[in-house]
């Protein structure tokens, strides 16, 4: 599969303080990162956050106003689209109409003079699983097809790199779900870098190695699945990744090796290697799975922090049951009980014991004032 | 379908009282049109056929004789060939000069027109504003011997054949192409417009430079609009008359100008009937066989 290779293979993807602007309007704000050769990169933000406008500069689709785009020690800023080493899955697909399927995947290598593609193409379409497909129109496939279809066009080129804009966007939840297990099987396969741009914060921790989680231009926080979602960074990818509860409270000081903090005049500490505030304001989480729920306080196991509420709401999603627990400040906590048989349900309006591993909770630094946590509006994912 | 209806029990009987409705709904809907086909379009093509068969020795005052005078036809045919093959010759080079002045043009108002585009495409219908017959005539005024077309090119010292304009081939078909660059535009426009920009976006992705990305990507799905635009050019510019009569001399006649001098001028209809017959199969051939050509089945 090596004979196309475009140039060098061993090749970092580098934006350095990339910035677009459209009249007032900042997309992208002063962005610099490093996507590593052969890693699966996901971007992720809300819609609006400039992440498709990243991608598409990276593309040459759009120019930076300001910034450097490096593929290795290529400065590919200011190159045509056609003459860079990178292909895009659009969200759309964008498959020519009036070209079959097959003529759709070999369009890039005939495009570079490349002859005698039927086989390279017979072996894309048989990668995406489509191979009696290739005298078809693109509008005879279902959208899954489409899908594959797009992909194995941008894939047939050995970019250097791949971008995937929201490539699963258009598809029901179930082939979505297929969709992301093929993606990370294809990828791991070829060994080409992807870049992938979504909003959906499963799809990015599924498949990328690497999430970086865009807001208002800027990247937020950038790391590997596991690490950002079990220490966050900020506020608002403790609420983009995943659900979090977060009071907000201040430090008092510290005892040890554990942070003392104060929240609504209850006090809770947590080890300090889990905090990324020292003083001052603070939010402290904990993830709705790692809090646990005791009919009275004495039954909590030594050790657990606690809060004690009443249910206000529960709704059973089968794997696991969903709790609000409203605590004597007001605001309520979320908690998933897992349904593995072993507690039995608890009655709403009914008083519990919230308790949690003071390891398991996080500290973050809180803006003076800020006394809700930025939440994601769910119009914005849509 | 009606089968279905009887299996499909108590849902039955609502859809039984919509059904006779929807059925004779369409044919009420075309009978305005077709009726109005049938009394000015059909009846008359019936009529000019019958007269095409007369016997020419008639005339408009002691009537006509039909004689199935199949030789009108040879005769239109022998006679005026020269006409005929200088209309086709002046259609084809008006389509193609329409075709190259029209796709550029309507590529940029689709494509690039932003929020102009509305009083572009006004600007492209304007002329219909006014008659045809007194734009043509307005060129005619322009391209005269001293109008200032001709005054400038001479101050410049450019040759020209003739050292004349007006009443030259060029004229006339400067004077087609005008008088049918919108019916070519529009129809160009219209598909353009729906031509997503996201394909050429990805045909540039796809390593496709921008004289690949037009010839491979968006040439082919405007197709429609191109058989369209060359159609609706070719077939009226085919059968004009007023261009050649205002433009040219007679040694620009087209064949338009046969038929309309034998109808009003020499009065012999059975003659000009077999012409415009001629006229219409020359084309309905020349159409089918360039719609097939063109293979735009599945496009359309």
């Amino acid at each position: 599969m090596s004979e196309q290779r475009h140039g060098d293979s061993g090749a970092d993807l580098n934006l350095v303080g990339v910035t677009k602007s459209f009249g007032a309007f900042t997309a992208v704000d002063d962005l610099s990162l490093t996507v590593p050769q052969g890693s699966f990169f996901a971007l992720l933000g809300a819609s609006g956050c400039g992440k498709t406008t990243t991608l598409r500069m990276i593309a040459g689709l759009e120019e930076p106003t300001a910034g450097r785009i490096l593929l290795g020690d290529q400065d590919v800023t200011r190159l045509r689209p056609y003459k860079r080493p990178v292909n895009t899955v659009f969200q759309s697909y964008a498959l020519f109409p009036h070209l079959n399927i097959s003529d759709n995947v070999a369009f890039g290598l005939r495009r570079r003079g490349v002859k005698g593609v039927a086989d390279q193409v017979e072996r894309m379409l048989r990668l995406v699983d489509l191979e009696s497909f290739g005298k078809r129109k693109p509008a005879q496939l279902s959208g899954g097809q489409q899908q594959r279809v797009a992909l194995a066009r941008a894939l047939i080129n050995h970019p250097q790199v791949l971008l995937l804009d929201e490539p699963l966007g258009a598809l029901d939840l179930k082939l979505r779900r297929q969709m992301q297990v093929e993606l990370k099987r294809i990828q791991t396969e070829v060994g080409i870098t992807f870049v992938h741009v979504t909003h959906d914060q499963e799809e990015a921790m599924t498949m990328a190695d690497t999430v970086a989680v865009m807001n208002a231009g800027k990247i937020e926080q950038l790391g590997s699945p596991v690490e950002m979602y079990d220490y966050p960074g900020t506020a608002f990818v403790a609420n983009f990744l995943g659900q979090s509860n977060l009071f907000a409270g201040g430090v008092t000081g510290r005892s040890g090796d554990d942070v003392l903090v104060e929240a609504h005049g209850a006090r809770f500490s947590l080890p300090a290697t889990r905090a990324r505030a020292a003083d001052g304001s603070v939010w402290l989480g904990v993830r709705p799975e790692k809090m646990h729920l005791a009919a009275a306080l004495d039954k909590v196991p030594a050790g657990h922090q606690s809060v004690t509420g009443i249910i206000t709401d529960s709704s059973y999603v089968g794997v696991s049951t969903q709790y609000l627990v409203r605590p004597a400040w007001g605001d309520e906590l979320t908690v998933f009980v897992p349904n593995s048989g072993v507690a039995a349900p608890l009655a709403v309006a009914s008083e519990v014991t919230v308790h949690w591993r003071p390891e398991h909770a996080f500290l973050l630094s809180r803006p003076e004032g800020q006394t809700v946590a930025p939440v994601v509006d769910a119009e914005a994912l849509a | 379908m009606s089968a279905l209806g009887h299996v499909g029990g108590s849902t039955g009987t609502p859809a039984k009282l919509e059904k006779p409705r929807k059925r004779w709904l369409p044919y009420l809907l075309l009978l305005p049109g077709g009726l109005w086909l049938i009394l000015f379009f059909a009846v008359p093509a019936i009529q000019l056929f019958a007269t095409s068969l007369y016997d020419p020795s008639g005339s408009l005052e002691e009537g006509y004789a039909m004689t199935w005078q199949f030789s009108n036809y040879a005769d239109a045919a022998s006679e005026y060939l020269p006409h005929f093959m200088r209309s086709l010759g002046y259609a084809a080079l008006t389509t193609v000069i329409c075709l190259l002045l029209g796709y550029p043009l309507a590529y940029a108002i689709a494509l690039k027109g932003g929020r102009w585009k509305n009083l572009l495409l006004i600007c492209v219908i304007a002329p219909f504003f006014t008659s045809f017959l007194i734009r043509t005539l307005a060129w005619k005024v322009i391209l005269s011997d001293n109008g200032w077309v001709v005054t400038t090119l001479d101050a410049l010292h450019v040759p020209l054949p003739d050292g004349r304009l007006l009443a030259t081939t060029p004229a006339v078909i400067a004077g087609l192409v005008y008088n049918f660059l919108p019916f070519m535009v529009l129809p160009l426009y219209a598909s353009l417009e729906k031509l997503d920009p996201r394909l050429l976006e990805a045909a540039g992705d796809l390593y496709a430079r921008p004289v690949a990305r037009f010839t491979r990507v968006a040439l082919p799905l405007s197709m429609p609009g191109v058989v369209a635009g060359t159609l609706l050019t070719f077939i009226p510019a085919a059968g004009d008359y007023i261009n050649a009569q205002l433009l040219g001399t007679n040694r620009q006649y087209m064949i338009g100008n046969v038929i309309q001098s034998k109808f009003l001028r020499v009065g012999d209809y059975p003659n000009a009937a077999a012409l415009s017959f001629t006229l219409m199969a020359a084309i309905l051939v020349l159409v089918f066989v360039y719609v097939r050509r063109a293979g735009t089945d599945e496009v359309l």
